[in-house]
C-alpha cells in the first residue's frame, strides 16, 4: 500500500530498450504497423508483385519463328497468338468450365451455408466446419485421384447405377456431345465434378460468414412488411448475401482458371489455359506465350469484379 | 363493438420457461396502448405473437375480430417498428419505407409517391436517396416508422422504438408519436420499459412481470392505484410498505404505496406526528430533491420540491402525509 501511495502523478518508464520501444510505438501508432506489414509488403510489392510484372512483360515480347528465340522487343504479336482458332479454343473451354463450376458451386454450396449459418449449434457447427474443412487437409493429388477411379467405367458411380438399374440414364448423359465420352473419368463432365468437389469449400465459407452477418430482424422485418419466404429471399437475404457469393465465386472461378492438374488426369485431354501455360514454358520454351495466357485470367478476373461492382454487388458492404 | 387486438389466455413457453402464462388483453381501435415491464416481462413476447413471428403455445389472438393462428407475418395487415430498427442496409431510405408497396406491385410511380409522403410525414422529406448507414439514430428511427405506417396498417406494434436515443431526442419523438397516432387514428401497441414514457403517451397501459399481466388501466389509475406491490414499485418507483409499518399507521394488516412526493418533511418537533426519522441521502435532481429517510428501520422515499428550504443529511426530520394518499394493497402474502 505505502509502495503504491508514495508514487508520483507520472509513473517511470518501464526502462530498457522494450519499455522505450512502447513509449515510441505509443506516440507513433502508424510505426507500429508499418512495421508489422513490412514484411509481407516485401513479400506481396517484391517476390510476387515483381515476379507477376516481370512475365507480364515477356508477354509482350515474341518468339522468332524461325530460330525459335525469343525476341526482346516490344511487340504485340504474342496476344495475336492467343487468337488463332487451338488457342482461342482453351480460352473458350477454360472460362466456360469455370463459368459453370462457379454457378453450380453458387447453388449447392448456399443451401448448406445458410443451414450453418441460421441452424446449426453447438455440435452441429462443429461437424459443419469438420466437414468442410476436413477434404482441405487431405492432399489434393489424392482426392483427384480418388475421383478418377470413382468416376470410371469399372468405378462405384457406374456400379451403383448399375445396382439401381439406370445405367441407361448414365449412357444417355454420356452419348450427349461435348459433355459426354467414353466414361465420366473421360468426359467434360467428371472434370466439371471434380472442380465442383475440390473447390466447393472456398464457395461455402465466404457465404455462410456474409449470411451470418445478416441480422434476423430483417428476416422479421421483411415478413412483417408482406414479403412471402420466397420473396424474402430474393428481395433482403440474396442481396445481403451476395457480397459472400462474390468471394466465393473470386476463389472458384480464379482456381478453376488457373487449375492444370484435374483437367490432366479427369478429363479428354483437351487443355485448359493452366496446361497451356505449363507445357509453353517448359517443353515448347515459348515463355512469352504462356505469359500471354497468364494474363487473359487477370484479365477475366478484373473484368469480373468491375462488373460485379458496377451491378451493385458490393452494395451491402 | 371488436377489439383491434384481443388475447384471450395466451401462453407462450420456451421450454421450460414460461415467456407469457395466460395471458389476456383487449386493446381498443384507435387506442394508445402501452405494454410496460423490466425485460424479461414477457411484453416483447407479447408483442411478437400479435406481428406473428412466434405462435402462442395455448390461447386464442384476435385482430379486428379474426383469429390469427397460423397466419403467417406477411398475411397479418399488421406493422412493426423494431427496437434496433432493422433497416435493409442494401436500400436506400425510399426503397426501404416502400419496401411492402414494392412487394404489392404497386406501380413504380405511385410507390415512390407513397414513400415521400410517409418520409414528408416523419419530417424526412429529401433524405429518400441516403442509405440508412449515413443516417443519426433519431433519423432512421423516422424511416422505420415511416416504412411501417405506408401500407396503413390495421394496428402497429412499436417494439422500445426510442430506446435508443437519448434523452431530448426521445421527449420530442414521444410527442411526435401521440401527434401521428392522432393524425393517423391507427391502433398503437407499444413496448417500453419506460414507466415515464408509458404513462406520458398511452390511452391505456398493461403492466407485465414474470409472463403475466400485473394490472391493466389508465395511466392515472396505474400510478395512483397499483393493486399489486410490484405495480406499485416499478411504475414510479412508490414507497412499498410492509404490512407490519402500515399495521403501525392505519391498524390494518396489508401491503400499502406511498408516493415520494404525498410525503411532506418537517424540521423534527414541528408536528405532533409520531413519525420521525433521520435523513440518510440527499439527491438533487432539478426540480425535485430526492430524500432518503430511515424511519425506525424502515427506509422511505421522498421528494420535496428544491426551492423548498430542505434540511441536511444526518438531521431528524418529522413526516407526515395526507391518510389518503396511503394506498392499500393485497393483504399479507
Amino acid at each position: 500500500m505505502t509502495a503504491l501511495a508514495e508514487a508520483g502523478a507520472i509513473l517511470p518508464s518501464r526502462g530498457g530498450i522494450v519499455g522505450a520501444l512502447s513509449d515510441l510505438f505509443w506516440r507513433r501508432p502508424k510505426l507500429l504497423v508499418f512495421l508489422m506489414v513490412l514484411p509481407a509488403l516485401l513479400w506481396l510489392g517484391i517476390v510476387y508483385v515483381g515476379s507477376l510484372f516481370a512475365l507480364l512483360l515477356q508477354s509482350f515480347f515474341y518468339i522468332d519463328d524461325f530460330s525459335g528465340l525469343i525476341v526482346h522487343e516490344f511487340s504485340l504479336r504474342t496476344y495475336a497468338e492467343l487468337f488463332r482458332a487451338q488457342n482461342l479454343d482453351i480460352i473458350i473451354r477454360t472460362v466456360s468450365m469455370a463459368a459453370v463450376v462457379t454457378v453450380a458451386s453458387a447453388i449447392v454450396a448456399f443451401p448448406v451455408a445458410y443451414w450453418a449459418a441460421r441452424y446449426a449449434r453447438g455440435p452441429w457447427k462443429a461437424v459443419f466446419y469438420l466437414g468442410i474443412m476436413l477434404p482441405l487437409w487431405a492432399s489434393y493429388l489424392v482426392k483427384v485421384y480418388a475421383w478418377k477411379l470413382i468416376l470410371a467405367k469399372e468405378g462405384i458411380l457406374n456400379w451403383l447405377f448399375e445396382q439401381l438399374h439406370i445405367t441407361f440414364l448414365l449412357d444417355w448423359w454420356l452419348s450427349l456431345p461435348l459433355i459426354g465420352g467414353n466414361s465420366l473419368s473421360i468426359s467434360y463432365t467428371g472434370t466439371f465434378l471434380v472442380f465442383l468437389y475440390v473447390w466447393m469449400p472456398y464457395m461455402i465459407l465466404p457465404i455462410q460468414a456474409a449470411i451470418e452477418r445478416v441480422p434476423t430482424n430483417l428476416l422479421d422485418a421483411s415478413a412483417d412488411l408482406g414479403a412471402t419466404p420466397r420473396q424474402t429471399f430474393w428481395k433482403v437475404i440474396f442481396p445481403l448475401a451476395l457480397p459472400g457469393i462474390i468471394a466465393g465465386s473470386i476463389f472458384t472461378f480464379s482456381l478453376t482458371l488457373g487449375d492444370y492438374i484435374i483437367p490432366q488426369i479427369v478429363g479428354n485431354s483437351q487443355f485448359f489455359i493452366g496446361q497451356a501455360v505449363y507445357s509453353h514454358q517448359g517443353t515448347a520454351g515459348n515463355i512469352p506465350l504462356a505469359a500471354a495466357f497468364t494474363v487473359v485470367p487477370i484479365v477475366i478476373m478484373v473484368l469480373y469484379l468491375w462488373g460485379a461492382k458496377r451491378a451493385g454487388a458490393f452494395d451491402a458492404l | 363493438m371488436t377489439s383491434a387486438v384481443s388475447l384471450q389466455k395466451v401462453s407462450r413457453h420456451f421450454g421450460l420457461v414460461r415467456a407469457m402464462d395466460e395471458v389476456d388483453l383487449d386493446v381498443a381501435p384507435g387506442e394508445f396502448f402501452a405494454m410496460l415491464g423490466p425485460s424479461g416481462s414477457g411484453k416483447t413476447t407479447c408483442l411478437r405473437l400479435i406481428a406473428g413471428f412466434e405462435q402462442p403455445t395455448s390461447g386464442r389472438i384476435q385482430i379486428f375480430g379474426d383469429a390469427v393462428e397460423g397466419i403467417p407475418p406477411y398475411r397479418r395487415n399488421v406493422n412493426t417498428v423494431f427496437q434496433d430498427y432493422a433497416l435493409f442496409p442494401h436500400m436506400n431510405v425510399r426503397d426501404n419505407v416502400a419496401f411492402s408497396l414494392m412487394l404489392k406491385k404497386l406501380p413504380k410511380v405511385l410507390r415512390i409517391k407513397a414513400a415521400e409522403e410517409a418520409l414528408e410525414l416523419v419530417r424526412l422529406g429529401g433524405y429518400g436517396d441516403r442509405r440508412p448507414g449515413q443516417l443519426s439514430g433519431g433519423q432512421r428511427q423516422r424511416v422505420a416508422l415511416a416504412r411501417a405506417i405506408v401500407n396503413k396498417p390495421k394496428v402497429l406494434l412499436l417494439d422500445e422504438p426510442l430506446g435508443a436515443l437519448d434523452l431530448k431526442l426521445r421527449e420530442s419523438m414521444q410527442e411526435e408519436l401521440k401527434a401521428l397516432q392522432k393524425t393517423l387514428g391507427i391502433t398503437f401497441i407499444f413496448v417500453t420499459h419506460d414507466q415515464g414514457e408509458a404513462l406520458s403517451m398511452a390511452d391505456r397501459v398493461a403492466v407485465f412481470n414474470e409472463g403475466r399481466v400485473q394490472q391493466i388501466g389508465t395511466p392515472e389509475e396505474i400510478y395512483k392505484r397499483p393493486q399489486s406491490r410490484f405495480v406499485a414499485d416499478f411504475v414510479g418507483s412508490s414507497n412499498v410498505l410492509d404490512p407490519e409499518f402500515v399495521y403501525w399507521i392505519v391498524g390494518e394488516k396489508r401491503w400499502a404505496s406511498l408516493r415520494p412526493e404525498a410525503i411532506h418533511v418537517m424540521a423534527a418537533g414541528q408536528s405532533a406526528s409520531r413519525m420521525t426519522g433521520t435523513i440518510i441521502s440527499k439527491s438533487y435532481l432539478g426540480p425535485v430533491i430526492r430524500l432518503m429517510i430511515d424511519l425506525n428501520g424502515t427506509k422511505l422515499h421522498a421528494s420535496v420540491p428544491s426551492n423548498d428550504a430542505v434540511p441536511a443529511e444526518g438531521e431528524k426530520v418529522t413526516l407526515g402525509f395526507a391518510k389518503d394518499a396511503l394506498h392499500l394493497m393485497e393483504a399479507t402474502s
